[in-house]
């Protein structure tokens, strides 16, 4: 949808609403609308109860933005994005089957606190419960027991979507299945998705039985993570990629199941107090000693070599959780990014290692690594696993970033690996295409249904090349 | 257990103050003008509770039709056996732009908020003096509680209301009827999703909290968050020249 020449000054957002004309939110995009990496630009965001009312005439929707980058931010040229949030309800729950239908705005964290004492689990969590269920879908997010139960939208079953021509679509794997299929996973670029419909999972106890190990180097540590793939269904690793030589990559591995009401406490997890962390902070204060001395202090935090015993999901699924706007430790102007990429087994063991190498050569290397396995590829035209080692780092922004992003796509094109665009920033078109067979097959869906590509957002207009 | 009839509980701080209702296992029972945004609302509260998938009830009541109130009590106390409390946050804003330039609209906010609410606080008086008493818990507004620019009908409105409800409690307490006027600050709801939030602004959640606080314990008046209960203090003694200059 071009914008319009000659556009009047809106009067109020009603105005522009109602105009449905993009630049008419030119002058309203006051505030800064950011993801988690804190590089936000302005725009106008839309609130109300009535999310398929707010999506008529927008370019986007967007949930709790944890995305980092710029996956939930509008074009530059119509800024603004509709807000699910306060579309929240359940609207059907299954109690046999599990089955669980609900608007798109639903909290995570909301949903676990009401079905854990019920013994049901969401079948995917990602690392946070500060994320909307359409975020999930919009992500197709994977989790601790990505190698043994795939991602969140292998479980969904039906979507009832904002499509860009207005009109109101339901989609499921049979019915309309290239939409279905391109919106898991296709971060909100195919329409607005207003309910979700999807698998809970029946879980034994509200408790996880886990087992972790502080491993002294990246080989021990890939070993172990491959070698215990088939006995837990749930695994996650920590490493230090600050330090050097053999001790490059030492961390921890943690490992979990579902507890068996025999081993678990009688009592019910309580809720964790969280503190939110102020916005005070000078944009330096992540540095390279700073962040050394703290990988020294978590690594040595697990004195034991192997611990093993009960904790609740809350602190085993989502450990940074108890530091709200933890984010905010950048710096109050600082902003980051997150590299993540998937590095497949073909590219074989060395891999990680020279993609670690490369980071801490290139400079960017952060205190977060997050090292996980990936199982089979989902089925989301655009999701982001495939079989392999998945490898999340924290970068903070600097004016190198871009080039450092660039040496690390190039590498990662070479293996045969792609990067998570839920938490990318810096993707260049020409880099994501070489990563990405699957792309031309979404877009000509994506065209299917939006023949003027009207939904888009920054990300799409910065890293799928979508016109501005 | 209380029985507890909620008029507004689709939205905002209402669907807030409901979710903690149902989730402690108060029976519920939900009012409403939109039968399909009632029922969605009540499946999801019905998710909430510890039996999980008792249903919960609703029934048409339009506060632009007072004659919907009468049958609409009758349905919620015969599917409860009785009502312990009622909660009303239902109400309509505008902005006073669009209330100067547009005089059915603010016709209709005055009858809303003003007359029609507390002709059906009128009804649930009668009908809980009758039964032996009860809770009455109403949202009103800081916007009642000064003449300011940005909200005069709307505030006029609410102020009005709010000092009906001192009243009435002053007048029934003893007699059983407690009445509790909650008076929200700027809170986050779809209500207030177009406007600016200023410093204070409150989120629906920890507000549900603090009127449940006030159901249970039958304190008469709240502001919502705490922190307006100040804010309000500064305002109502601001002189009226300075009243007169600012924008607040
Ligand atoms: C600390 C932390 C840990 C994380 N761990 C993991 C992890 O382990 N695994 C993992 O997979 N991810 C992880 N993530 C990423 C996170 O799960 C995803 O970014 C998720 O999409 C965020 O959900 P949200 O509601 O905040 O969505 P937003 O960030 O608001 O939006 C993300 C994308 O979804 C789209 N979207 C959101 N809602 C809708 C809707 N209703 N309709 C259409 N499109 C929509 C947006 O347009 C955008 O493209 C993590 C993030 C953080 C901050
Ligand atoms: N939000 C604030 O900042 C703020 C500040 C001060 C005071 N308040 C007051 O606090 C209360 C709750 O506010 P909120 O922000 O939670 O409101 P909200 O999100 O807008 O919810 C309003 C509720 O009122 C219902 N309603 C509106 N008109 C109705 C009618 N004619 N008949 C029956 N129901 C009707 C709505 O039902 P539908 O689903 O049918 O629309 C909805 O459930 C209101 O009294 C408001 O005036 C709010």
């Amino acid at each position: 949808m071009p914008p319009s020449e000659h556009a009047p000054p809106p009067a109020a957002p009603q105005t522009a609403l109602r105009s449905g004309n993009p630049e008419a939110w030119q002058t309203l995009a006051q505030a800064t609308i950011e993801g988690w990496g804190r590089d936000g630009r302005p725009a106008a965001e839309l609130g109300g109860d009535d999310l398929a009312r707010l999506t008529e005439r927008v370019p986007l929707t967007r949930g709790m933005g944890r995305s980092y980058g710029h996956s939930s931010l509008p074009p530059a040229r119509w800024p603004v994005v509709a807000s699910s949030i306060f579309a929240d309800r359940i609207l059907r729950f299954d109690t046999e089957s599990g089955e669980l239908c609900c608007e798109s705005g639903l909290l995570l964290r909301d949903l676990n606190r009401l079905s854990l004492p019920r013994r049901w689990f969401v079948p995917v969590t990602p690392g946070t419960a500060s994320v909307t269920i359409g975020g999930m879908v919009a992500s197709d997010v994977h989790g601790k027991n990505h190698h043994s139960g795939g991602t969140f939208g292998e479980y969904v079953t039906r979507l009832k979507m904002r499509v860009a021509d207005g009109r109101i679509v339901e989609c499921t794997p049979q019915e309309h299945a290239d939409l279905f299929w391109a919106t898991i996973g296709g971060m909100g670029l195919t329409g607005h998705i207003l309910e979700v419909t999807f698998q809970m999972q029946k879980i034994p106890s509200p408790w996880i039985w886990e087992r972790s190990e502080r491993l002294p180097n990246l080989d021990a540590f890939l070993d172990r993570l491959l070698e215990t793939a088939d006995e837990w269904p749930m695994s996650v690793g920590w490493v230090d990629c600050l330090s050097q030589g053999s001790r490059l990559g030492r961390g921890h591995l943690n490992l979990g199941r579902w507890a068996t009401p025999q081993e678990a406490p009688r009592r019910e997890p309580k809720p964790r107090p969280a503190i939110t962390i102020p916005d005070i902070w000078p944009d330096w204060i992540v540095n390279k000693p700073f962040m050394r001395i703290f990988n020294e202090l978590v690594y040595w935090s697990h004195w034991r070599r192997v611990k093993t015993g009960i904790v609740s999901p809350e602190k085993f699924f989502y450990p940074l959780d108890v530091l709200r706007k933890w984010n905010r430790m950048y710096g109050r102007n600082g902003a980051m990014t997150q590299y993540q990429c998937v590095l497949p087994h073909t590219a074989g063991r060395g891999a990680t290692r020279a993609l670690l190498e490369l980071l801490r050569r290139e400079g960017g290397a952060g205190f977060l690594c997050v090292i996980k396995d990936c199982g089979a590829e989902g089925r989301g035209l655009l999701s982001y696993p495939m079989p392999g080692v998945s490898i999340a780092l924290d970068i903070r922004i600097t004016p190198e970033t871009p080039r450092i992003v660039d040496r690390l796509n190039e590498f990662v094109i070479e293996c045969g690996g792609r990067i998570y665009l839920t938490k990318d920033r810096f993707t260049r078109p020409e880099h994501f295409r070489a990563m990405e067979p699957r792309l031309d097959r979404f877009m000509e869906v994506r065209k299917a249904w939006d023949p003027h590509l009207k939904i888009r957002s920054a990300q799409s207009i910065f890293t799928l090349g979508d016109p501005p | 257990m209380k029985k507890v009839v909620l008029v507004g509980a689709t939205r905002g701080m209402g669907r807030a103050v409901a979710r903690i209702l149902a989730e402690r296992g108060d029976s519920l029972f939900l009012l409403g003008r939109n039968a399909a945004e009632l029922g969605k609302s009540a499946e999801d509260l019905s998710h909430r509770g510890p039996a999980n998938g008792a249903p919960v009830a609703h029934a048409p009541l339009d506060l632009e039709q007072p004659g919907s109130f009468a049958a609409a009590l009758d349905a919620a106390s015969a599917a409860l056996g009785g009502i312990d409390c009622v909660v009303l946050s239902a109400a309509l804003f505008a902005q006073q732009d669009a209330l100067e330039e547009d005089a059915e609209l603010a016709r209709r906010l005055l009858e809303v908020n003003f007359t029609n609410t507390i002709v059906f606080c009128e009804e649930v008086r009668r009908r809980m003096l009758a039964s032996g008493g009860g809770t009455l818990c109403v949202f009103s507004s800081v916007a009642g509680d000064r003449g300011r620019k940005p909200v005069g009908i709307y505030g006029a409105s609410k102020a009005g209301l709010s000092h009906y409800l001192e009243s009435l409690d002053h007048k029934y307490r003893e007699k059983g009827l407690v009445t509790i006027c909650i008076k929200p600050g700027f809170v986050k709801t779809g209500m207030t999703a177009g406007l600016k939030p200023p410093p204070f602004a409150g989120e629906p959640v920890p507000v549900a909290r603090q009127v449940v606080r006030a159901i249970d314990r039958g304190t008469p008046m709240v502001y919502a968050p705490g922190i307006w209960r100040l804010v309000m203090l500064v305002i109502q003694n601001l002189p009226r020249a300075v009243m007169r200059r600012v924008g607040f």
